[in-house]
């Protein structure tokens, strides 16, 4: 492997880039037209102009990515995370024309992105799962939730990633929910299969980083909580999970483990699991088989470079390591701020960033694309940066990532910076007493704290 | 009554589709006035008409032409930019001839060159009449997005 081709945009391609130059290889990226001056185009060693700035017209089209790549030289393809990370159809196509693809095969990619076989698959390999299956229509669905309980989830099988999922408290609003839930499918996954699955009111999402390599060995590297969430959706993430039993634990991985082992999979992944607070019972929920965005928590307490590892794993290296071997410890947490109003629903407010300055603190990681003069454009998602703090325990992650956040400062966009920080200060979230669905219960406390209006966009097209 | 924005991109929509070279509307109150930015369309004579809140766009040639400017530095040339990224050929096959020269005279349907992406081979018109002056990139390279491919002498 001598060049990668960074099929991505953003903080995660800069990320990309990293680490290549670390491990010594050239870097391409593919940017769209909006992307032709930002950061990671300027930063790679090359950047090609994929097409027009709708993702539609270039992220998400495999051939221009492919010929790109084959054309600039290349002989590895990162496809980073969102767009087409996750798409056999990509990968496939970079295997054909002899481009190493970062990331597990296509086949295991074709598995994981249909969550009803994902599922099947898991129960095979012993992993507990929730109490469902797939429906077709409204009188199969009534009887079903009869039988499991409401409230009930409705999940899209072509969907992931917090992506298609209903929840039906009662059986009048499942009948009405599940004739829709079935066409949005058709519509957003080009699948109309849908599942119920039990609901867990006080849920906790964990999830475990595994990494195999093309030599047999599988290895975890701990997990992650991303408990606090806003429709499905993560806004803060750390690592270990706390007030985790260490039995629990043990399990978690163990089963992450076992189920990579039974689906063949290479590369980094990352299993995820719901965790049921009152109990600690945990359930399969699905497989992600890309880097995450979240994935510099567990750098931060692993002191492993995950990006370099994805990349020297697909050019064949051995893992080299075993679980749990020389872990850094301490606990680390990021939170994601995003160019959002979150007084008005949480809407994009794309721009341009007029200042973008991030605070010197010890114990501070910054993952970020941005700088000032940088154009939020509303054709992509609203990250601006990862904020993410390591300190010896909990409590000192929390202040640090505080301290960051009072002292960044953004202007020129929106964000929901003072939210994170009402977050951080809550005493819930002190005391880890966070369920995935604390932050929409106590997020009419914060829909005044936010900052004063910012010139904003119109609406977005959400790439990733 | 005037126009809403919606309605000025959907009046935008609909030249875009068609080979409309310049369109105007008037309604109480509201004039639009639309020209595209084709070379060698006739443009004389065209102004805007009076009123108040005169909007004025160029819309946007469908995907499948080349993206077209004029070179404002100099001598009025016209710039045949790449329509979408990929494999930059010459002539339909190896040893053929190629499609222009310098000092080949084109029309608006004349084939340029072909893009292949994947196997996929695109022809890309001139899009305008007139004669090449220039051409700016080797054969069976890859070019980007936007990337200026032939410079043209419109007549």
């Amino acid at each position: 492997m001598k060049r990668v081709f960074i099929a991505n945009r953003g903080e995660i391609a800069l990320r990309v880039i990293r680490a290549c130059r670390a491990l010594g290889l050239e870097t391409v990226v593919g940017a769209s037209e909006a992307d032709r001056d930002a950061l990671a185009a300027r930063t790679a060693d090359r950047a090609v102009c994929l097409g027009p700035g709708p993702a539609t017209q270039s992220y998400l089209r495999p051939e221009l990515l492919v010929q790109a790549a084959l054309g600039t030289g290349c002989d590895a393809l990162h496809p980073g995370y969102g767009f087409l990370a996750e798409s056999p159809q990509l990968a496939s196509l970079a295997r054909e024309h002899g481009l190493v693809f970062v990331g597990p095969s296509c086949e295991v990619m074709e598995l994981t992105g249909d969550k009803l076989r994902a599922r099947a698959t898991a129960a095979r390999a012993g992993l507990p799962v929730l109490p469902g299956r797939e429906v077709s229509g409204g009188e199969e669905a009534l009887a079903l939730a009869h039988e499991i309980g409401y409230p009930v989830l409705v999940k899209a099988a072509g969907g992931g990633g917090g992506r298609g999922i209903k929840l039906a408290s009662a059986p009048a609003e499942l009948r009405s929910l599940i004739g829709l839930a079935r066409s949005e499918a058709g519509a957003a996954f080009g699948d109309e299969r849908v599942y119920l699955e039990r609901f867990i009111a006080a849920a906790r999402h964990v999830e475990v980083q595994i990494a195999a390599d093309h030599h047999g060995a599988v290895v975890h590297l701990g997990e992650r909580e991303c408990s606090v969430q806003r429709r499905y959706q993560k806004v803060i993430e750390e690592a270990p999970a706390p007030l985790l039993a260490g039995a629990t634990r043990a399990a978690l991985t163990e089963a992450a483990v076992k189920l990579a082992r039974a689906i063949g999979y290479r590369n980094l992944g990352t299993v995820e699991f719901v965790l049921d607070a009152a109990s600690d019972a945990f359930f399969f929920l699905e497989v992600n088989c890309r880097i995450q965005v979240e994935h510099p928590v567990t750098e931060a307490v692993t002191g492993r470079d995950l990006v370099a590892l994805q990349l020297r794993i697909a050019d064949g290296a051995p893992l080299g390591f075993a679980t749990g071997e020389a872990a850094v410890g301490g606990h680390a947490i990021e939170c994601r701020l995003n160019a959002e109003d979150v007084a008005n629903g949480f809407a994009p407010t794309p721009g341009t960033l007029t200042h973008f300055s991030v605070p010197d603190v010890a114990g501070l990681r910054v993952d970020t694309h941005c700088h000032p003069g940088a154009v939020i454009s509303p054709y992509y998602d609203s990250l601006l940066a990862k904020l993410i703090a390591h300190g010896p325990d909990r409590e000192a992650a929390i202040d640090i990532l505080l301290q960051a956040l009072e002292h960044v400062e953004v202007e020129g966009v929106q964000t929901n910076r003072a939210l994170l920080r009402s977050v951080l200060q809550h005493p819930d979230f002190r005391a880890a007493a966070i369920t995935t669905d604390w932050l929409e219960r106590v997020q009419p406390a914060h829909a005044g704290c936010v900052g004063s209006p910012a010139p904003q966009g119109s609406g977005a097209e959400v790439g990733q | 009554m005037g126009l809403t924005d919606d309605d000025v991109r959907e009046i935008l929509r609909i030249v875009g589709d068609t080979p409309l070279a310049e369109l105007s509307i008037e309604t109480s109150g509201f004039s639009l006035y639309v020209r595209r930015a084709i070379a060698g369309a006739d443009a004389s004579g065209a102004t805007p008409g009076p009123g108040a809140g005169v909007a004025q766009a160029a819309a946007a040639p469908p995907q499948s032409e080349p993206r077209r400017a004029a070179d404002e530095q100099a001598n009025g040339l016209v710039t045949i930019a790449a329509p979408m990224l990929g494999t930059f050929y010459r002539a339909e096959g190896p040893g053929r001839r190629p499609f222009v020269e310098v000092g080949s005279a084109v029309g608006p349907d004349s084939t340029v060159c072909i893009i292949e992406v994947m196997k996929m081979m695109n022809s890309v018109p001139a899009g305008l009449t007139g004669t090449v002056v220039e051409i700016c990139e080797e054969n069976a390279q890859l070019v980007e997005y936007g990337q200026p491919l032939f410079r043209v002498r419109p007549a």
